[in-house]
This record gives structure tokens, C-alpha cells and sequence, in this order.
């Protein structure tokens, strides 16, 4: 439908845009139509009611409908906006649903339409709930910003801008597949002393008082997003002439600078009504590290730690994560929020399996040692790979589905396999010559 | 401990989750069903009829993997004796259990089968002489709980199997039979 008038917006797992290096989403309104109303229109695409982005540096349409978002997902770059029509205030608009229009050049290298065609007038017609005046001057603003020729400027700068200009089409932590990029080594130490006293200056005017760091913070991440950017871009060619000690802290570096990392990070001023449901994407993207690092499962506090950090500035609240993550079961995510019985939240991989975790329990708990004396949380924990109290959690619901019972000592708590089930009730001197009963009869010191 | 040493112990009495009250329903349902019967087994080869909740019964505690129930999981083990009639609180405060090895009317009937045994059919017979006599002697009835006795005693004379009368002092009550 959307032919090749526009270029294509390349989604996440979770649904959220890829945005370029150093993007920042300022703006959403959600029930918008995008359209051009010009007679004759030769290629502009007539688009029904979806979530506009507005970015630093493009007007994002993303369809409504979860399903079909990653192909029909298209960009109107701002620099290929040739005017922005004031908003009318007429009778007429009081009534009818507030449109926002503006003028559209071909621009065939940005990927907008083809060469000969001839530029439109676009129309943003807002049918949902949203701040429209708000978000004329926000587009405005962002247009004129010219955000984009900074970039433009530092990609044709780059030595070799060929080769890499796929993974640079990409933004913070995210790379071009939407996977969160993993980076090499390099050797800029010259530069970046150069940088430190440029640097300088700004942290000074920063930490003046607190709203000037507020303002400078976003700067700030930008900055850690360049340096990281200038480490990335020296890697392969002065790989070998570096010494381990100054890769040990190159690495070190590029470790902090990834995690600061959230280039745009979703606020409530930037998405308004849609802030849980943008967060929450968010999240679902950024957790993907972490979790896979802590084996499928993960406690809730420490991603609300991690998710902060990342954030830098615009910290979330406890309250906006638990909504965040329980928005998860609307969208296509591969992760649940899990609540244990003893109230102990986590975040856990769709694809992690409770059956799996109770097999290796039973093993370990059917080895003689522990047919003998049972098993605490730590064993479990060692064999499991996870924190002991996420152990216990474990064998905790492994008890709760019959697997396990306990056993409560001067000596502590333990978890033995459970037996009850094997023992006949009408002959408790019954001893079946198979099963479970019998191997823990075998594994015990016979006694007169 | 004398007497556990006679009792032939099921193998699960060495599983230390056997002494902890367990917390998941299946399993604790299992586990007390488990304890009823082994309670009711024991009771009956050694002949007890009374069970102190804080006394040191021998099953309540095992020395050899060091486990003892808890008065939490004691009571519990008991009032569900009591709940299927196999055994009574004797006090309010659940401190004394009577249990039931055999029913009421299960003892009823061996005591009628006593009398008949022994000749008794229209005789008369002293309650000492029934709890501690020589006719009783290697049979169920010897040494019985007086308590447990009596209601046997009181279910016969409602069905005008026998007559109960009092002596001078409890020692001398006795019954007629009149079978």
C-alpha cells in the first residue's frame, strides 16, 4: 500500500522504532491519520489511524494494530520537509478532528519519493486524545533544530563511512538488527584527552545548581554516546598496536559508557498518555542483556536498578515499572512479570521453563547425599546458577507442585524429595522394589 | 523407648519431612493420614489408650535422626484422630487424648463376646473384675480404659444387654448381663 514513497521504520522485538544515532523521540499522538489530501496525489501514502512519533530528527507513523506495524512502518524525514503550514484556528476546526499540515519535497536520496516527483502537501489528522497546539510547536522547534545535519555531517566525516554505514544507521543501545550492540576495543586515548578539556567546560556549567544539570543532562548522554562512537570507530584499525593494559581500560570505559546508553529514554513529557505503553517497549527491549546474562530470570529490583542507570536522567518511579512491566501481556513480548508466592517479583523469559528447573531439582535431589540429608537453598543454588534466594524461590514452588517437602531442624531447612506420595496407606511397611521409596530406603544407613 | 523397640517402625518413620508439619495440602493430607494409622497401630499393640500431648510418647520423637514433632503438628495428628471418631479430647485445653483403637460399638461387642466366653450370659460381673481379673487375662479387655468402658458399658444397657448398678464405691460397681 505504502509502496516505496517513504522510506521504512525497522521496529524492535517490542515493537519500538529503531531511531539513528543520537535520535531523541520528543512528541506522541495516537489516533493519527497521515495522509495528503492534494489532488492529484502520485505518491504520497494514505495511512489510517496510528501512533505518530515525532523525533529529533523524523515524523514516525507507526500502525495501530501490532500485527502488521513492522512492514508498513514508514519515516517522513524532517529534512525533507520543505514548510510547515501555521495550525488554522477557524469555526470550522472547533468541530472537526484538528489537522497539522505541511509540505513534503522528493528527496529520493533520504529514500522520500522518486526523482521527478513532484512535492505534496501532507496533512497529520488527529482523531485521538492529544495536545495538538503542543505538538505544532514541538515540530516546529524540531525542525528548525536541523538535528539531523550534525549527524549527517559526523557520518560523511567518518574514515570509513562505507563500511559502516549500516551499523551507524542505528542508535544507542540498539543496533541496525534491533539487537543491543556489542562493541569491540580501539586506541583514542589522544583523542579523548582532547575531548576531556572540551568536555570540561560543560560539567563545570552542569553541576552550577541542579536545573542546569537537568538541562545539561541530556548533553551529557550524548556526549558518553559520541565518545563511545569515537572508541567503536578506532577499533579495528589500531587493534593490534594496543597493550592489554589499555584495552583493559578501554573496556572499562566502554562499559560505562554503555551504561548510561539510553539515548531516548521515554518520558512523561515526550509521550504524554502513551508513557506506559512507550516505557513499557522500552523495557521489553532493554531487558533482553541482563536477563540473558542472569540466566532467564531476573529480580525485578535489580532491572529497576539497572533501567535507572541506564536512564541517567529522567528516573522512573517503582510504581511506572511495575506498570510498564505488567503492560507486557498486551504486546508480543518474549518476557513475563512473575510474582512468586512469597511475593517475590521477577522477570523471567516466555521461553523459560518451570519444568525445566523442577527436572534438574529432582536430579539433584535423588543424588544419595541428598536422598540422605536433603538440600538447602545454597545446593540448589549452585547446581542452579542463580542467587540462593531465587533457589529457594525455585524450591519453594517445586514443594508447592508436590516434588519436594520440607523439613524444619534446630539444623535448618531443608528440602527432601518427596516421598508421601509413594507410601501405601493401607501398608506403611510396604516397600515397592521400584521408584523413588525404594532408592531412598536403599540410600539411607540401615539401623537396629 | 523400651516399648518402640518391640513395635516394628515403617520405614518413613526415619524420613525427617515426616516429623515436619507439611505445609502444601496433598502432601500434608498424605502426611497425616500416615500418622493416623501408625498412631492407631501402635496404640493397639501397646495397648494405650491415652496419649499427654506433652508427654514423651515414644513415636512423637525420633532419636535416631534427632526429629521431633512439634505441639503445633501433635495436635494436628490428633484432632484428626478426633475428627473421624477414632479419638477424643479429654479436657478443654487438648492437653490428653483418648484414642480409640477400637469403636464404641466395636467394644461392645467384645465384651459381649466375653460373657459368653466365660459363661456369663445372666451372670454378674464386678467392672474390677472385667479390667484386671483372671477371665480377662490375654484378652483385649485386660487393663481397658475405664473411660472407654464405661461408654461400652452405657451403649449395652441402652440396648437392655446388661444392667449396671453401683456399689458402696466405684470399685464395687458391677453389671449383669442379661444377654
Amino acid at each position: 500500500m505504502t509502496g516505496n514513497s517513504l522510506p521504512a521504520v525497522k521496529l524492535t522485538d517490542s515493537g519500538r522504532p529503531v531511531l539513528l544515532p543520537n535520535e531523541i523521540e520528543c512528541f506522541f499522538l495516537s489516533g493519527v491519520d497521515l495522509l495528503s489530501e492534494d489532488e492529484p496525489n502520485t505518491w504520497f501514502p494514505h495511512l489510517k489511524s496510528g501512533l505518530l512519533i515525532l523525533t529529533t530528527h523524523r515524523l514516525l507513523w507507526l500502525p495501530e494494530a501490532a500485527v502488521a506495524a513492522s512492514s508498513s512502518s514508514v519515516a517522513v524525514p524532517l529534512a525533507s520537509i520543505s514548510h510547515i503550514f501555521p495550525h488554522k484556528k477557524s469555526l470550522k476546526s472547533v468541530f472537526a478532528s484538528p489537522r497539522v499540515r505541511f509540505q513534503v519535497s522528493p528527496s529520493p536520496e533520504r529514500g522520500v519519493a522518486s526523482s521527478g516527483s513532484r512535492s505534496v502537501v501532507a496533512t497529520v489528522v488527529v482523531r485521538g486524545k492529544g495536545d495538538c497546539d503542543a505538538f505544532v510547536s514541538k515540530f516546529w522547534e524540531n525542525w528548525r533544530g536541523r538535528a539531523w545535519e550534525e549527524s549527517e555531517s559526523a557520518t560523511s566525516s567518518s574514515s570509513n563511512a562505507a563500511a559502516r554505514a549500516a551499523s551507524t544507521s542505528s542508535s544507542g543501545i540498539y543496533s541496525s538488527d534491533g539487537t543491543v550492540r556489542m562493541v569491540g576495543v580501539s586506541g583514542i586515548l589522544r583523542k579523548e584527552q582532547e575531548m576531556w578539556e572540551s568536555t570540561d567546560k560543560s560539567l563545570q556549567d552542569a553541576f552550577q545548581d541542579l536545573n542546569a544539570l537537568m538541562s545539561k543532562a541530556k548533553e551529557m548522554v550524548m556526549l558518553a554516546e559520541k565518545m563511545r562512537q569515537k572508541l567503536l570507530s578506532g577499533s579495528s584499525s589500531q587493534m593490534n598496536a594496543t597493550n592489554d593494559e589499555e584495552m583493559g581500560s578501554k573496556e572499562e570505559m566502554q562499559e560505562l559508557l554503555l551504561s548510561v546508553g539510553i539515548i531516548s529514554p521515554v518520558t512523561k513529557e515526550s509521550a504524554g498518555a502513551l508513557y506506559h505503553q512507550q516505557l513499557s517497549r522500552q523495557l521489553a527491549d532493554f531487558v533482553k542483556v541482563p536477563l540473558e546474562r542472569a540466566g532467564g530470570i531476573i529480580n525485578l529490583i535489580d532491572i529497576y536498578c539497572l533501567f535507572n542507570r541506564a536512564r541517567g536522567t529522567e528516573l522512573i518511579s517503582p510504581d511506572d515499572l511495575l506498570q510498564a512491566c505488567s503492560l507486557w501481556e498486551k504486546f508480543d513480548v518474549p518476557i513475563v512479570l512473575r510474582k512468586f508466592d512469597s511475593g517475590v517479583m521477577v522477570i523471567q523469559n516466555k521461553s523459560h521453563s518451570d519444568e525445566e528447573v523442577f527436572t534438574k531439582i529432582k536430579v539433584l535431589v535423588m543424588k544419595p547425599d541428598a536422598l540422605r540429608a536433603g538440600i538447602s537453598p545454597s545446593d540448589a543454588a549452585m547446581t542452579l546458577g542463580v542467587a540462593p534466594a531465587m533457589a529457594k524461590e525455585h524450591l519453594l514452588s517445586a514443594e508447592s507442585k508436590g516434588i519436594l517437602c520440607r523439613d524444619v531442624s534446630p539444623d535448618g531447612f531443608r528440602f527432601y524429595i518427596n516421598l508421601f506420595p509413594e507410601i501405601d496407606r493401607d501398608d506403611m511397611y510396604l516397600v515397592k522394589d521400584q521408584g523413588i521409596y525404594s532408592s531412598w530406603v536403599g540410600a539411607i544407613p540401615a539401623h537396629g | 523407648m523400651q516399648k518402640l523397640r518391640e513395635f516394628k517402625l515403617p520405614n518413613f518413620f526415619n524420613y525427617p519431612p515426616y516429623f515436619t508439619l507439611q505445609p502444601v495440602r496433598d502432601t500434608r493430607e498424605k502426611q497425616i493420614q500416615l500418622w493416623k494409622e501408625l498412631i492407631i497401630d501402635y496404640c493397639k499393640t501397646q495397648k494405650i489408650f491415652v496419649i499427654g500431648i506433652e508427654d514423651e510418647f515414644p513415636l512423637f520423637t525420633n532419636t535416631v535422626i534427632e526429629r521431633s514433632l512439634t505441639h503445633e503438628a501433635r495436635e494436628a495428628f490428633l484432632s484428626a484422630l478426633v475428627s473421624e471418631g477414632r479419638a477424643e479430647w479429654m479436657d478443654k485445653g487438648r492437653r490428653k487424648c483418648l484414642i480409640f483403637w477400637h469403636r464404641i460399638q466395636d467394644w461392645a461387642d467384645i465384651l459381649l463376646q466375653f460373657a459368653k466366653d466365660n459363661g456369663l450370659e445372666d451372670g454378674v460381673v464386678t467392672i474390677e473384675e472385667i479390667r484386671f481379673g483372671t477371665e480377662s487375662q490375654g484378652t483385649e479387655l485386660q487393663g481397658i480404659d475405664r473411660t472407654i468402658l464405661n461408654r461400652a458399658l452405657k451403649l449395652l444397657e441402652q440396648k437392655g444387654k446388661l444392667v449396671v448398678f453401683k456399689g458402696t464405691s466405684t470399685d464395687d460397681e458391677g453389671i449383669k448381663f442379661s444377654v
